[in-house]
């Protein structure tokens, strides 16, 4: 296809994926969750695996994440995502198991059951959305909550000596012998949502290649939680979230 | 062929039988008094023979959301531990009830509260039959009084869960799980295939393949008048279990003047303690509740008419005496004998309890 038949009226350039169902999310516009839902969606289907894929849903903003991609799903308890992708995925060799976990659900409650399930290499691929604050419950302290950071429980910006510091999993995560592949990305640009794609499409390789665990973190944005406006948390994002949580592979055998 | 008879640990018969079963996955954290069921299948390895998954999770935690996990793909999956591990599984346990799935659950109970001890204990009977985790849920709660009966609850357990669709627990104490005892262990059975899981579980999280409608294994629902529904689904199948699946035993209870109600090993502590009642002219009859959920109310409601009194013997201080109570609705005094800490009574104590609550049955016999 040429830049004329793009451009000609009435060709179809970008159109819903066959696995993003059609009903209004409840994520908030300008939200990340949306583009990872999009890219998970294009790649199960690009790459075939929609008939044995098993999608783990969290506990937080992307608790529904199981309404909108067409796969089968297990909802998991708060923090449990990597416990129940374990069992579903050693009972169940010849499938796809992914979990999708925001940073609260990750990092705090299951850190446990995080590092544990990629210390074990579990085949498993974990989608790890990193916004900084708890966007479900209304805009609280995250573990990944940026020193300073205004939150409903850190209404005074979040202080080392009272809350501790903002907790770098996929670092502690790129530690253990269990994963294959850390990669920290980011959908706030076109260019960044093509390497946000690449990386979980060789997440999901990895996954059913047994290469063991392969973990993706999104740097993204709760606008809402934030109190910004969608392009003012883009921009928020990359001149405050990046410094601490720089994008790139930070492991990949 | 003749039955083999073999003598065994009460927790080894359960490790033994869960292959046997063809169970699919043991998902475990060590935990006094009940570690020998995750040795047992470490050493037996079946994942070389029937392809069962064994694995040691990091904490009963994610033990149970591990048994969660394999239960939404239509897995025979299941968890032990004991009383302080099963205190951090109820989160889970929750879960598994609201979501509808199979699974089964070994509580071989220890002494709390808290730390408390290694000793044998029943004071999980409140947590396994009244609920434990949050919300309106029921367990099928079996209590095993022989080593025998563990091997043997396994498969029953697994059975009435996968009926159901709802989770069930072996309520087994320490003594139960420590001592060795002979057992015939049941015929080994293969493994369900893919094929017949999708047709026993049409609902299991498996993967589409060609499935016009994808599966979602959830307790989520926001919306009041559907949370209501599922709520009320939940109901009408304990409703459906309480009036099939009692099951209990009764010990020389047709002439009895006085009841004792006992589960567990103790049930035969107080066989033993009847047996030397009896053979002084007093006449105590024994029923042993097999499911402590659902409980055999109107079958010791039916022998509240013709006793005189009735004597629970509990390890603990007093739990399984309010649903014997219940069942009784006042026609007769009910009284409680109970060890904690993790001492057992010998029969004579037992006796010596029944003959303070109820005197004049002693007077009245040739003592």
């Amino acid at each position: 296809m040429n830049r004329e038949d793009i451009i000609k009226n009435g060709t179809i350039v970008y159109n819903r994926p066959r696995l993003l169902n059609e009903r209004n999310t409840h994520y908030c516009p300008g939200c990340s969750h949306g583009v990872v839902h999009r890219i998970l969606a294009e790649l199960i289907e690009e790459m075939g695996i929609e008939d044995k894929t098993i999608g783990i849903a969290p506990v937080g903003c992307a608790v529904f994440a199981y309404n909108y991609i067409d796969v089968d799903w297990i909802e998991a308890a708060h923090g449990r995502a990597p416990a129940v992708a374990t069992a579903v995925s050693r009972l169940n060799p010849d499938n796809v198991v992914f979990t999708y976990q925001g940073d609260g659900d990750l990092a705090a409650i299951g850190t446990a059951e995080t590092i544990h399930a990629a210390n074990r290499g579990e085949n498993i691929v974990i989608i790890f959305i990193n916004n900084a604050i708890y966007g479900m419950t209304g805009g609280q302290m995250a573990p990944t909550t940026l020193l300073g950071q205004k939150t409903a429980t850190t209404p005074y910006g979040r202080k080392a000596d009272i809350n501790g510091y903002p907790i770098k999993m996929s670092d502690l995560l790129a530690q253990l012998d269990g994963t294959c592949f850390v990669t920290r990305q980011a959908v706030h640009t076109p260019a960044a949502v093509r390497k946000a794609k690449k990386a979980i499409r060789q997440a999901f390789e990895n996954a059913i290649a047994k290469r063991g665990t392969s973990v993706v973190e999104i740097v993204s944005t709760c606008n809402s939680g934030w109190k910004l406006s969608p392009a003012k948390s883009n921009e928020w994002m990359a001149s405050n979230m990046f410094e601490k949580y720089p994008l790139g592979d930070l492991k990949n055998i | 062929m003749a039955e083999e008879i073999k003598l065994m640990k009460g927790n080894e018969a359960i490790a033994h039988a869960a292959i046997r079963y063809g169970c699919d996955g043991y998902f475990g954290y060590p935990i006094t008094p009940q570690s020998e069921v995750l040795e047992t299948l470490e050493e037996l390895m079946p994942w070389e023979t029937t392809g069962m998954v064994v694995l040691q999770a990091e904490s009963e935690v994610a033990a149970i959301n591990m048994v969660y996990g394999g239960a939404a793909t239509g897995k025979a999956v299941m968890t032990s531990s004991s009383s302080p591990g099963v205190s951090l599984k109820q989160e889970g346990i929750s879960y598994i009830a609201a979501a509808e799935l199979p699974a089964l659950i070994i509580n071989v109970m220890r002494g709390g509260p808290g730390l408390g001890t290694i000793q044998p204990s029943q004071a999980d009977y409140f947590q396994a039959t009244k609920g434990g985790g949050h919300g309106d849920y029921h367990l099928i709660v079996l209590a095993p009084a022989t080593v025998q009966e563990m091997a043997d609850f396994v498969g029953l357990g697994f059975d009435l869960s996968f009926k159901y669709r709802t989770p069930a627990m072996i309520l087994a104490d320490g003594i139960v799980g420590q001592m060795m005892e002979k057992v015939v262990l049941p015929e080994p059975r293969p493994r369900r295939t893919k094929e017949e899981i999708e047709i026993q579980c049409p609902w299991a999280a498996t993967g589409r393949h060609g499935r016009k409608e994808r599966n979602v294994v959830t307790s989520l629902e926001l919306e009041p008048d559907k949370m209501e529904v599922n709520n009320i689904r939940l109901q009408e199948t304990y409703k459906h279990i309480s009036d099939n699946e009692v099951r209990f035993k009764e010990y020389y209870t047709e002439d009895a003047e006085y009841i004792i109600v006992a589960f567990g090993s103790v049930a035969r502590i107080c066989l033993k303690a009847i047996e030397d009642a009896r053979s002084n002219g007093l006449k105590i009859g024994l029923i042993r509740p097999i499911t402590l959920w659902p409980f055999p109310y109107k079958e010791i409601n039916r022998l509240s008419k013709t006793a005189k009194g009735i004597l629970t013997v509990e390890l603990n201080a007093g739990q399984m005496i309010e649903d014997v109570k219940l069942a009784v609705e006042c026609k007769i005094p009910v009284y409680h004998f109970g060890r904690m800490g993790g001492i057992v009574p010998n029969p004579g104590e037992v006796l010596t309890a029944f003959n303070k609550f109820f005197p004049e049955a002693t007077n009245n016999a040739n003592l």
